[in-house]
């Protein structure tokens, strides 16, 4: 019943960064010459357009010293309902990431402030949220709550791991009833939500930050243009899921460029996070 | 006899039909035992092993009491409370209060409609925004004057259209899974028919999540993961399958913690019978979790899903 029209899928777009001399934008279609690219933080100088880093990216552009403790980086997913090709998926993308899952967190600091930070990939299975990931981002709320530090996720995600099924799903319940006890201790969660932020990771963890921040342009919401074409035969006007249409529409409350989101981050924590409030080491 | 026969049901159709037909008859007595008595078999050996996707059919059954047709049959004196007092009031969202038993409750359900009219009505039971925020305010309702929840479960999925979307569909759902966790009141959930997704979720976290026998509850539709998957919608069987939805699945994943059992043939054929059920099983777990003190019975709520996932350490 669910299906109005058959809409023939595309294929997913292939995430890795281009390794060519020159890489073409893929929204305003300006051929930019790599090297300058990368020194602009892989921001099109012509469009703005911001291109999809990895979490080491985020990791040396965020944090001081460009350094990560990562905790519990050991946390390997399992097959629990036995889904077809699951294992091999996993295989490929832990081949092609070098990561276990699709997803980090551990202790940092940003500006002297000593904070828990955690990142996903989209480069791992589309950022899709099994139990690793839930389980890894609920440790790092846990770890805010604990060590009393101010808690920044960043998101980056299709939505629920649906070869984790009914697992994956619970995984929104479960950060979220971690974010409530965080909420309970006054301790500031800053959510940060680049492109694309989606579905099951957006109608949890990544809605919930006292403060959210996104990248410009960011393609974030509940439904995919697709799976809302197929089942109501919803079109979706251009720019309806992007940063700057859920600014617009009161979703969010800061749109900002990746050159400025470390200096952002700092501000807010400042005014938010006394530094006096912070234990020392 | 129900009308509607779904293709796996159609032997026992064709039975009872011709059975029908002899009840004008006389002198066949004797044959119509014969047929009662197969039907009955038949019934027995279909209904017993059901497939996920056979399961996912009756789950889905047009004839299957919704919400609307349960609450009469378990309560008294149901009021129905409107709106989410930010934007309108969605029909696909039924919440209010009642006397159950001897609780007096909050109930939010989900309600998909039952002729064309209805359906266009309650959105099929795909609840906008508002719809999760009225069921938050009537939660609020009851904690505020301490009265046990109780949610049913019934909808293809959150409306996936543009007003949904504008109107933070996926900030209505996260914000009832933030606040139902450390909700001070007990909260039993029960998957009536299906179970689909983030928009099932946001009036299912709770103390207690029972489901009824032949309903089921996914990450996603099997249609849709079987156009992920396979790039074909039609493969649903098999995504019914791999996605493990059943009630049995899900009791043996940890999920849920009773399956709520439906009278042979699934709970369209003797609705009252159904409805008992679920009464019984809802007054147990109230029974059990208003003996628990709030102080205990929230980090009890919390550490059952923390403990959800499966992953190597
Ligand atoms: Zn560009």
């Amino acid at each position: 019943m669910w299906f109005k029209k058959k809409v023939k899928a595309k294929p997913e777009e292939k995430l890795k960064l281009p390794d060519g001399l020159w890489v073409k934008c893929e929204t305003c279609g300006e051929i930019l010459y790599r090297k300058e690219l990368e020194k602009n933080l892989w921001i099109c100088p012509k469009c703005n357009f911001h291109f999809r880093i990895n979490h080491h990216n985020y990791i040396s552009l965020l944090l001081d010293d460009t350094k990560l403790k990562e905790k519990d980086k050991d946390l390997e997913p399992l097959d629990p309902l036995d889904f077809p090709e699951y294992k091999k998926k996993q295989k490929t993308a832990q081949e092609k990431t070098g990561m276990k899952e699709g997803a980090v967190y551990g202790l940092a600091s940003i500006g002297e402030i000593p904070v828990v930070f955690a990142a996903m990939d989209f480069a791992f299975m589309g950022g899709s949220m099994g139990s690793v990931i839930g389980e890894k981002i609920a440790r790092a709320i846990r770890t805010a709550r604990e060590k009393k530090l101010p808690l920044i996720i960043l998101s980056a995600s299709g939505g629920a791991r649906m070869q984790e099924g009914i697992l994956s799903l619970m995984q929104m319940a479960k950060t979220s009833a971690e974010l409530a006890l965080l909420a309970q201790e006054k301790i500031p969660y800053i959510s940060i939500l680049t492109h694309p932020t989606t579905a099951g990771v957006m109608a949890s963890y990544a809605s919930l930050g006292d403060i959210i921040i996104t990248e410009p342009g960011a393609l974030l919401g509940f439904t995919g243009a697709r799976v809302a074409q197929q089942t109501i035969g919803a079109k979706f006007p251009p720019g309806l899921q992007r940063s700057e249409n859920l600014l617009a529409h009161g979703m969010i409350d800061l749109v900002v460029s990746r050159k400025e989101l470390r200096s952002t981050l700092i501000r807010i924590l400042s005014i938010l996070w006394k530094h006096g409030k912070a234990p020392t080491k | 006899m129900n009308g509607i026969w779904l293709d796996f049901e159609r032997p026992i159709g064709e039975l009872e039909k011709k059975i029908e037909e002899l009840k004008g008859l006389k002198g066949v007595d004797e044959e119509i035992t014969r047929l009662e008595s197969q039907a009955k078999r038949l019934k027995k050996k279909i209904y017993s092993n059901l497939s996920r996707w056979q399961r996912v059919q009756l789950a889905r059954h047009p004839r299957r009491p919704y919400p609307l047709d349960i609450i009469p049959l378990i309560t008294e004196d149901f009021i129905e409370l409107h709106g989410d007092r930010r934007f309108g009031d969605d029909w696909a969202v039924v919440s209010g209060i009642a006397k159950f038993d001897k609780f007096n409750v909050a109930i939010v359900a989900q309600q998909k409609g039952r002729d064309t009219k209805e359906k266009i009505k309650r959105n099929f039971g795909m609840p906008h925004p508002e719809g999760y925020r009225k069921a938050l305010r009537i939660m609020k309702m009851a904690a505020k004057f301490a009265m046990p929840i109780i949610n049913m479960v019934d909808t293809p999925g959150a409306y996936p259209g543009v007003e949904a979307e504008e109107r933070g569909q996926a900030e209505a759902i996260a914000t009832n899974l933030f606040e139902c966790a450390v909700l001070p009141v007990p909260i039993v959930v029960l998957i009536v028919g299906e179970g689909g997704s983030g928009g099932a979720l946001a009036i299912a976290v709770g103390d207690r999540i029972l489901m009824l026998e032949n309903s089921i509850y996914s990450v996603i539709s099997p249609e849709g993961c079987a156009s992920i998957l396979w790039r074909n919608s039609s493969k649903n069987k098999e995504a019914a399958e791999a996605l493990k939805i059943t009630a049995s699945d899900l009791i043996k994943l940890d999920i849920i913690d009773e399956i709520v059992p439906e009278p042979t043939g699934g709970a369209h054929l003797d609705p009252e019978q159904t409805a008992k059920n679920i009464k019984d099983a809802l007054i147990k777990h109230l029974d059990e979790l208003t003996k628990i003190p709030i102080d205990k019975l929230i980090p009890l709520r919390i550490s059952k899903f923390q403990n959800m996932g499966v992953y190597k350490e």
